[in-house]
């Protein structure tokens, strides 16, 4: 079953840019031997990858090169990358998941609020969507929205 | 594999109950245990409130508003966000630690 992943890697920070070029071409190999494909970034994906200073130490290193992908295939195509990946020289880390799941899910939440939000404006007589000029206030949102503080705090 | 290891799941609460402790009194007035005066913000899951669906591993900078210095991640007592949002928070939050993103609790 075609499922799409995302898979994450750091490479260590003295890595040449063949060395990153390569990899690259390694895993779309794998891709494209397990009937995957390499899927489009979305503009976050492309300003998540790059230098980043690592949260801790991994064997000296203090920073490293992180490359995001977006796959599509199946679990055999994962099981397949995960395993190659472990045994890549160079890698400090590397992580996939699956995200498709989460996207739809989060869809759906956002469609039902939407729905609910119509529902009760037309009970309220208004016009189901927001008008221009309504203030920022979305209507379901009930109180103030004082900043939310995470406090360590008792 | 992929996915994120369940880590040690299944604390022992068991799920949404009274927190605190319940029933010592059910005084509505009480005047002790209900810290007055002091700024007692009322707590609101802001995943709810921004209406995140999505907990996103990437997203450091929300993420580490919920983990504080030592590493742990901030107990929903005090963050006051809901049961879901705190699952999906700690999921990726753990992605995110593999990922060297965040830090490892220190001891
Ligand atoms: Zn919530």
């Amino acid at each position: 079953m075609q499922r799409t992943y995302e898979l994450v890697y750091v490479m260590r920070p003295d890595a040449t840019e063949q060395q990153v070029a390569d990899l690259h071409t390694q895993v779309e190999a794998i891709v494209s031997r397990m009937s995957g494909t390499i899927g489009e970034k979305s503009e976050a994906a492309l300003a998540f990858s790059g230098r980043r200073r690592l949260a801790y130490e991994i064997g000296h290193h203090k920073e490293g090169l992180y490359v995001l992908e977006v796959i599509h295939g199946d679990g055999a195509l994962v099981h397949e990358l995960d395993r190659r990946l472990k045994v890549t020289e160079g890698l400090l880390r590397h992580l996939i998941v699956r995200v498709d799941e989460s996207q739809t899910k989060a869809e759906r939440a956002r469609a039902k609020r939407t729905e609910e939000s119509r529902r009760r404006r037309t009970a309220r007589g208004l016009p189901p969507d927001r008008q221009p000029g309504e203030g920022p206030q979305t209507d379901d949102s009930d109180d103030s929205g004082d900043d939310f503080g995470v406090e360590a705090e008792v | 594999m992929a996915g994120i290891g369940r880590g040690r799941s299944g604390s022992p609460s068991g799920g949404a109950g009274g927190r605190g402790r319940a029933g010592d009194d059910k005084n509505k007035d009480g005047k002790q245990g209900q810290r007055r005066g002091l700024f007692r913000r009322r707590k609101v899951c802001k995943f709810c409130a921004d209406k995140i669906d999505d907990i996103n591993y990437k997203d450091v900078k929300l993420l580490s508003g919920f983990v504080p210095a030592r590493g742990k991640v901030l107990p929903r007592r005090i963050s006051g966000t809901c049961a879901k949002h705190q699952r999906g928070l700690r999921i990726a939050i753990v992605r995110a630690r593999q990922l060297a993103l965040l830090p490892y609790a220190s001891d």
